[in-house]
């Protein structure tokens, strides 16, 4: 199978390259540190309520360690994750090795579910290395795994989204930096969209707030699984995946 | 094999090749030969499948590099000019990688990898980072991906640049071997290693054919004279003049030599021999014969008649180096 073919070259690139061990040690570092001041608070807020009972009703680990938690490390990806993507193509380009990957018989769409998938990868088992932390906090206290399980699921739509959107930015430049940049650009405003749906009104506003990324996530750690949310990532995915497959087949007739 | 008929490329404006047509036939070897800057790489990207002509039609083993790309993708190995290789991949997986997305099996794959690291001679090196690698190796490791299939058409852009003359001779041979079941065009800089190598030649200048066709061939038709060089010790215009007199001999000129004795060069109509009619010249008139030689005419006075005209000084200089500079 030439996609696997590809996917374990990207996979083999990311692994003997630093990439992924930097990626994989900053991406923990930082969420480790979001997971300890989270869950150090929320341990403050239990001793407290331990002498004020009227400030335990709403205490809640799983809504108030979990939830936040999930928020951080979105916005950790959103800047960690157009570093993953940004050498996809650009690097290809830049090289030159393109020209030979692509005068091999596979066909573009094949390179490129190669490449996502191993991206996607990547991403999953960075993701999965956060399991550490309800780990952690199941140890003291009792979680409900829905939650957090849609949590997951929330996590890798939107990481799937994110890479989607690096990879058709990598298609278009042999630059990295410039991939990078158009990938953190991109998202960051269909992050921001929703916060002036407020102050928008009406059926703009509406508009503006069903375009958000981060607003389709919040449900998600909520334990809501709403095909809404669901379809928005699966379609904006397909969407960058198929734009991206066009800029790939645009240089076969560009005469 | 290959037939390329009326191919052009244009870069906005600039037309990179105009109306190129050539053919080669199965199991050849062919030298493709330009100046730099002649149009052989967007040539040979353009049968690669690597990017689209503007128009005029290609074919490679009976299949539209455009319309039928992937049946040519299937049947080609393609060394691009500069050897582009993923810098952070060892060499087996890497050519491992070459061989499975070309549609090897897995046990065969195993038993091709090896026997072209064998072959290219990097078997001593499959462990090492190719970004580690020296030029040298770069480029049998690309030469190396591209025969791992075993392919019925190579397209080698370049393949000895860059290598020491062992390299070279080593690589050249490997080349050769590769003659009668496989078609080569190959493209470079070094005359002399294409008529080493090479069937025939196509030479390109400015984006446009301008000669084409067996070495030889092209030889007597660009010189259809032989020439002689003679040394003689005796009165120079007596010498000129009586040479001149001999059947065949078309024109008798000075050649400069550094000692005292007179040379000279004489141009034959092809196919005559007059060197026993100058021998025996000599004798008779008692000159010392001190040196009479056959001055073969090679592919690099072809190239330079067709290629650089008459102010070729310049250029044959560059040409005949081993590497000239871009």
């Amino acid at each position: 199978m030439k996609i696997w073919a590809i996917f374990k070259k990207e996979m083999r690139l990311y692994f003997t390259s630093p990439v992924a061990w930097v990626v994989f040690t900053i991406f923990l570092l930082i969420a480790g540190y979001f997971f300890y001041s989270i869950f150090a608070f929320y341990t403050l807020a239990s001793m407290q309520s331990a002498m004020n009972p009227q400030m335990g009703r709403d205490l809640n680990v799983t809504d108030s360690v979990m939830r936040p938690l999930f928020s951080n490390i979105s916005v950790i990806l959103l800047l960690l994750m157009p570093l993953v993507t940004m050498r996809l193509f650009a690097e290809e380009r830049r090289a030159g090795t393109i020209e030979l990957l692509l005068t091999y018989p596979v066909r573009d769409g094949a390179v490129l579910a190669g490449k996502y998938l191993a991206a996607l990868a990547l991403y999953a088992i960075m993701i999965a290395l956060t399991l550490l932390y309800p780990a952690i906090v199941v140890y003291f206290a009792r979680l409900e795994w829905g939650p957090i399980l849609t949590g997951y699921l929330g996590l890798l739509l939107m990481g799937a989204t994110f890479i989607a959107v690096g990879v058709f930015a990598s298609s278009l430049t042999e630059n990295q930096i410039v991939a990078a940049i158009t990938t953190f650009g991109v998202l960051l405003i269909f992050w921001i969209l929703g916060w002036s749906a407020d102050y928008a009104g009406g059926t703009a506003g509406k508009v503006l707030q069903f375009l958000s990324l981060l607003e389709h996530n919040d449900s998600f750690s909520k334990g809501v699984l709403d095909t809404k949310d669901v379809l928005y990532y699966l379609n904006f995915t397909l969407l960058a995946l198929f734009l991206t497959l066009r800029s790939l087949e645009a240089r076969r007739w560009k005469g | 094999m290959i037939e390329v008929d009326r191919l052009t490329k244009n870069y906005g404006l600039v037309a990179a090749i105009r109306d190129v047509s050539f053919s080669v036939a199965p199991g050849q070897i062919v030298g493709f030969l330009g100046p730099n800057g002649a149009g052989k790489s967007t040539t040979m990207r353009i049968l690669a499948c690597f990017m689209p002509a503007s128009s005029g039609v290609a074919k490679v083993a009976g299949f539209d590099v455009f319309g039928q790309s992937m049946e040519v993708r299937r049947r080609i190995g393609y060394l691009p000019e500069n050897v582009p290789l993923y810098t952070d991949m060892r060499v087996a997986p890497y050519l491992d990688f070459v061989a499975e997305v070309k549609g090897i099996g897995r046990s065969e794959r195993r038993r091709r990898v090896a026997d072209v690291m064998d072959r290219c001679l990097v078997a001593d090196v499959q462990n090492r980072l190719i970004g580690k690698l020296s030029k040298g190796f770069r480029q049998r490791v690309g030469l190396a991906q591209a025969i791992v299939s075993d392919p019925e058409v190579l397209i080698l852009d370049e393949p000895t640049i860059g290598l020491d003359p062992k390299q070279i001779t080593e690589i050249r041979s490997l080349i050769k071997s590769l003659a009668g079941q496989h078609t080569v065009i190959l493209s470079t800089h070094i005359l002399p290693e294409v008529s080493m190598v090479c069937d025939a030649v196509i030479i390109i200048n400015k984006g446009a054919v301008v000669a084409q066709g067996p070495i030889d061939t092209l030889v007597e038709q660009f010189f259809p004279t032989s020439r002689l060089e003679v040394e003689i010790v005796g009165p120079s215009p007596a010498v000129r003049e009586r040479i001149g007199t001999i059947p065949g001999v078309l024109s008798v000129q000075d050649h400069p030599a550094a000692n005292g004795a007179g040379r000279y060069m004489v141009e034959a109509a092809r196919g005559r021999d007059v060197r026993a009619q100058i021998f025996q010249l000599a004798a008779q008139q008692r000159w010392e014969l001190l040196e009479l030689k056959r001055v073969g005419l090679t592919l690099e006075e072809v190239f330079i008649r067709v290629v650089a005209g008459e102010e070729s000084t310049e250029i044959s200089a560059e040409t005949t180096a081993e590497e000239p500079t871009p």
